[in-house]
């Protein structure tokens, strides 16, 4: 509207739109071919190359045995690890933005270094300690790199929704003669849970597709990621593209069940 | 009136220990797991082994660790920095127009358009590279549009192409690495352009700011935070990822710092000189990160 006053508007907007569906097409053709070769008839040992249209690899989504106790034991690190680390992170954002505390900046950097330490250096760093002290790698190992890497993930994502947040609620609750239990349960937990819970949903996703630290500490235990790469060189079977579509799909859905109950309640609140 | 102003009074001094008590648990868990092993890192690319048979190292201060390890890898290091730099610099041109292009323009489909940028996070990283393997392969899709519009001269002649194909050069390890981290980039940028007051570009048009001019002087200097987050998300998680040079590249662009220090320590047991090239990638960009601090405050990291 602004623009159209100095008469750029035409070639500048249209040139915004080109990149815009430009840069959409480009993050989704690759997941558009994930699907496609989920209903691909397989030629060979990869399932790199298309063939013919078939329904099987749905119908057998669940045979390669392989991929799925890989996916399951992926499923219980994560579950540990984000819940640890939810914990964890989610008490550090509740501390530094509902309390005036010294230190803040060093609590700050320390949560702020994991995250621009690169998967290699922590991956690395990681297997020196274990492999130092004698630790042997598996499930505990792998549970406390993820726990690390999605640890600080939650605090910022956690704290970044807290600040601005209107804590006098609990001040008035306590006016009011509730206690500090009931003050928490009834004013602290529902103002926080949406973050807490968005964060706790982000650190899945990290947790369940991490690849590189996890190949310095897993031992001999196979997550789905690590089962994907190490028989990539041998075979890609098209479960593998059934199983990620099916996980893309429920994120999808998600994403669009919590985005319209979130206009809706932006819509409500006028 | 005495009675509540005591009770005040308890429970600030209460109050004033809760906080370090939420604290703990987590500084303990990442002194413990991450301070603690940064220092086993570093002592371990000081070590030498006493001898072949021995699977234990000695902390000796053998820096010499340090020049061996330059020496065999400084080519992957610096590769690596070539191949996030550029990449980085792609993911900013791609990022910035779509994540203006939903800040300003989504109306009220900014949220579903948000949520799709999010969808690639939940797709696995290692299927989205192999799907650019399908894509970009010598028969595939990519280069049979390319041929169609009769591109692949130009292509070649400007180096996108090598010996007609894009799959297994760097080029395609470069795209990769820009596809896999562009949502990195753009959602930093578009929080940064949603805080903008709609009010200031209207301001600067009402007072005949050409729309240029309103661009480079109110909405760029506003959005720079968050491209420098984004800069950060990108630039490191790339440096260290050798998933789209195994995948996408040739012998020499599978060649990145990443691939070599995983492979010292997971298959050839080498472990001061892989250490020792993790502790430079961690000082360089440590350096990087600190300048940027420097300049722009921990806060826009989150």
């Amino acid at each position: 509207m602004s623009a159209s006053r100095t008469g750029r508007k035409p070639w500048g907007t249209y040139l915004l739109y080109v990149v815009a569906v430009g840069g959409f097409l480009y993050l989704f053709i690759p997941l558009f071919t994930i699907v496609q070769f989920s209903f691909n008839e397989q030629k060979g040992k990869r399932n790199t190359e298309w063939n013919a249209f078939t329904f099987d690899n749905w119908a057998h989504a669940f045979k390669s045995s392989d991929y799925i106790d890989a996916l399951q034991e992926s499923l219980k690190v994560a579950a540990v690890a984000c819940t640890l680390a939810t914990v964890l992170g989610a008490l550090v954002a509740l501390a530094i933005t509902r309390y005036k505390m010294k230190g803040g900046p060093f609590i700050n950097m320390m949560l702020v270094i994991p995250l621009t330490t690169p998967e290699i250096v922590m991956g690395a760093s990681l297997f020196t300690l274990f492999f130092n002290q004698d630790v042997e790698r598996g499930f505990a190992t792998i549970v406390v790199a993820h726990t690390l890497f999605c640890v600080s993930f939650v605090a910022l994502t956690v704290k970044a929704r807290l600040r601005g947040l209107d804590w006098s609620l609990e001040d008035a609750a306590a006016d009011l003669g509730s206690g500090p239990l009931r003050t928490f349960t009834k004013i602290t937990m529902p103002i926080i849970t949406p973050g807490i819970a968005a964060a706790f949903l982000l650190s899945l996703a990290l947790s369940i597709d991490d690849y590189i630290v996890t190949s310095f500490v897993a031992g001999n235990v196979s997550t789905l990621p690590r089962e994907i790469f190490d028989s990539s060189r041998v075979e890609i079977p098209a479960q593998i593209h059934v199983i990620a579509s099916m996980i893309m799909f429920v994120a999808i859905a998600i994403i669009l069940i919590a985005t319209m109950a979130g206009n809706r309640r932006k819509a409500r609140l006028g | 009136m005495a009675k509540p102003e005591k009770a005040d009074l308890q429970s600030q001094r209460g109050g004033r220990r809760i906080p370090y008590v939420l604290i703990i648990p987590a500084m303990a868990f990442l002194f413990v797991f991450f301070i603690v092993p940064i220092i086993t890192l570093f002592k371990t690319s000081l070590s030498t082994k006493p001898n072949r048979l021995v699977a234990e190292y000695d902390f000796t201060w053998e820096w010499d660790n340090y020049s061996q390890a330059f020496d065999r890898f400084g080519g992957h290091l610096l590769r690596s920095f070539v191949f996030a730099g550029v990449a980085t610099l792609l993911c900013v041109l791609i990022a910035y127009p779509v994540a203006y292009f939903i800040a300003f323009k989504g109306g009220r489909w900014r949220n579903v358009l948000l949520g799709l940028v999010m969808v690639p996070f939940f797709t696995s990283f290692l299927l989205r590279t192999i799907a650019w393997k399908s894509l970009l392969a010598d028969q595939g899709p990519v280069l049979d549009l390319i041929r169609w519009l009769q591109l692949d001269g130009v292509l070649e002649s400007v180096g996108l192409m090598q010996d007609g194909r894009i799959l297994n050069t760097s080029i395609a390890v470069i795209g990769g690495l820009t596809y896999n981290f562009l949502p990195f980039m753009l959602l930093p940028i578009y929080v940064s352009l949603e805080k903008i007051d709609a009010r200031l570009i209207d301001a600067a048009a009402d007072l005949y700011s050409p729309f240029g001019s309103t661009f480079r002087k109110v909405i760029l200097p506003l959005s720079l935070p968050g491209v420098f987050a984004g800069t950060l998300l990108t630039f490191i998680p790339a440096t260290g990822d050798f998933i789209n040079a195994e995948f996408l590249g040739d012998v020499e662009s599978k060649r990145v710092i990443g691939q070599a220090v995983q492979s010292q320590f997971v298959d050839l047991n080498d472990y001061p000189s892989a250490a020792g090239m993790s502790f430079v990638l961690m000082a360089i960009i440590t350096a990087l990160v600190l300048v940027y601090t420097k300049f722009m405050g921990t806060e826009d990291l989150a």
